[in-house]
């Protein structure tokens, strides 16, 4: 069991296994998408009270969720490499930060391109898009404390820490927001019932979810790979690999 | 505990600056604000919970860049890192002295900006208390960044980048039990969960910036 464990600690290990995998995930990634987005779009019926413009939801609501699953991972991660000292944990923290910074701006993006039709202008400080502003800030804080610490190793954990202090922040942040905008503004906006969606508009959405899990699961793969070369480029099992020893 | 704090006050009175310039900084923010929108007293009355609060935020946050970089270019952080005292005690112990030279004087001076800001009379308690509780949670919650940031170029910039969305939870319930209190309402929900908070970060800040400025004087050398 531990041996099992084990291997997912060894760089050369994990390099193959995310070599092999990455080209899996991105066909299922790539017919997933796909099929989510043309039956999303032209299949699914349109809604009697936002006709076509709620189609926005395939894809944001999907990057809205990852935006925040994404974060969780990094989080999760970073608590396995301060705890176990786990050096491909931090990998995973750091090739993950600049995708949950997309996927939270593609949510922004999305949100005010929805609310342009829907409240009649671009920006409403509505709790759920505040709080998702605030975490594009954290995804940068991240991003920019690792890049201003030159020394590596101390970056790393700098960051880990980082991200596990703004993890608990998040539920205290996203509630507090939640609270205030109730508090500001009257509740003339009634919440997209997507708990009552029909299931033919339903199931669509489901697939763009999965299909952007396994976007992030692919992007990750490949930017995992990348940054075990750029972690063990003077190392002998990196200059034997057939794709490096080319050139 | 107590050694520690002894030092850092004696060497924080014996540099003025360190208290004096974060609350100049306060007073100059604040008198900006009726000379940027207007000094009509309906306009100052409504926005002046989130002037003084927003205000009191930016102060604490910018003399907060200062907690460790003293210490740790002289040499001293390592010292008292490797003293085997408990690290997280001596950060708590720092940041009270801190609060004390910064907060304080903030917290001290907040009646007569809320007057100048025609505050209603009756919000200036809640002020005083929402500062209490609020600005020592901010110390708090920026040592973590402070300690994320020690020996860092640029440091001040990056500091208030990662401080500030994580201080928006102490912003909202500040500034909104000083405006629950000057339209008459009770404010004693907001106030509940502003100590709330500073139990939160009384009990984790610590930790986690200990083990933040650990990683920072081993990575330094």
């Amino acid at each position: 069991m531990f041996k099992w464990i084990h291997r997912f600690g060894s760089a050369p290990f994990v390099y193959r296994l995310a070599g092999a995998l990455s080209p899996w995930v991105g066909m299922a990634c790539l017919i997933l998408l796909c099929a989510g987005i043309y039956i999303g779009l032209v299949v699914a019926p349109s809604d009697y009270e936002q006709g076509e413009s709620y189609r926005i939801i395939y894809v944001h609501v999907p990057a809205a969720i990852l935006s925040m699953f994404v974060y969780v991972v990094m989080a999760i991660a970073s608590a396995i490499f301060l705890i176990w000292r786990l050096k491909l944990a931090d990998v995973v923290a750091q090739a993950s930060a600049p995708i949950g910074a997309s996927f939270t701006f593609l949510a922004l993006v999305t949100g005010s391109l929805w609310g342009k039709p829907m409240w009649g202008t671009w920006w409403i400080w509505d709790g759920r898009l505040t709080s998702e502003l605030l975490l594009l800030f954290l995804y940068f804080g991240y991003m920019a404390l690792r890049a201003a610490i030159e020394q590596p190793q101390s970056a790393a954990r700098a960051a880990a820490v980082l991200a596990v202090v703004g993890v608990i922040n998040i539920p205290i942040i996203h509630y507090s927001v939640e609270w205030w905008s109730t508090l500001h503004q009257p509740a003339t906006i009634s919440k997209m019932g997507e708990s009552s969606m029909h299931p033919s508009m339903k199931r669509p959405l489901f697939m763009m979810i999965f299909g952007f899990q396994l976007l992030y699961a692919y992007v990750l793969l490949i930017r995992m790979r990348t940054g075990i070369l750029q972690r063990e480029a003077r190392t002998s099992w990196v200059a034997q690999l057939p794709e490096v020893a080319r050139d | 505990m107590r050694c520690i704090f002894q030092r850092e006050w004696s060497v924080a009175m014996r540099n003025p600056g360190q208290w004096v310039n974060p609350l100049l900084f306060f007073i100059v923010v604040v008198t900006l604000f009726p000379l940027g929108v207007g000094p009509s007293p309906q306009t100052l009355s409504t926005i002046a919970p989130g002037v003084l609060w927003v205000s009191a935020l930016l102060a604490v946050l910018l003399s907060l860049g200062a907690l460790f970089d003293a210490d740790y270019s002289d040499g001293t952080l390592e010292q008292l890192a490797l003293s085997g005292q408990s690290l997280p005690v001596i950060v708590l112990a720092k940041v009270l002295v801190h609060w004390l030279l910064s907060g304080m004087p903030l917290l001290l001076m907040s009646p007569v900006l809320g007057l100048l800001l025609n505050l209603p009379s009756q919000a200036i308690p809640v002020l005083m208390v929402s500062l209490l509780l609020g600005t020592l949670s901010l110390s708090l919650i920026g040592a973590i960044g402070a300690a994320l940031t020690v020996g860092l170029n640029q440091a001040g910039v990056l500091l208030s980048l990662l401080v500030l969305p994580l201080s928006v939870p102490v912003l909202i319930f500040g500034s909104s039990a000083v405006a629950a209190a000057a339209g008459d309402f009770a404010a004693s929900g907001q106030l509940l969960a502003l100590l709330a908070l500073l139990i939160l970060a009384l009990s984790l800040a610590p930790l986690m910036a200990s083990l933040a400025l650990r990683n920072g004087v081993s990575g330094g050398t």
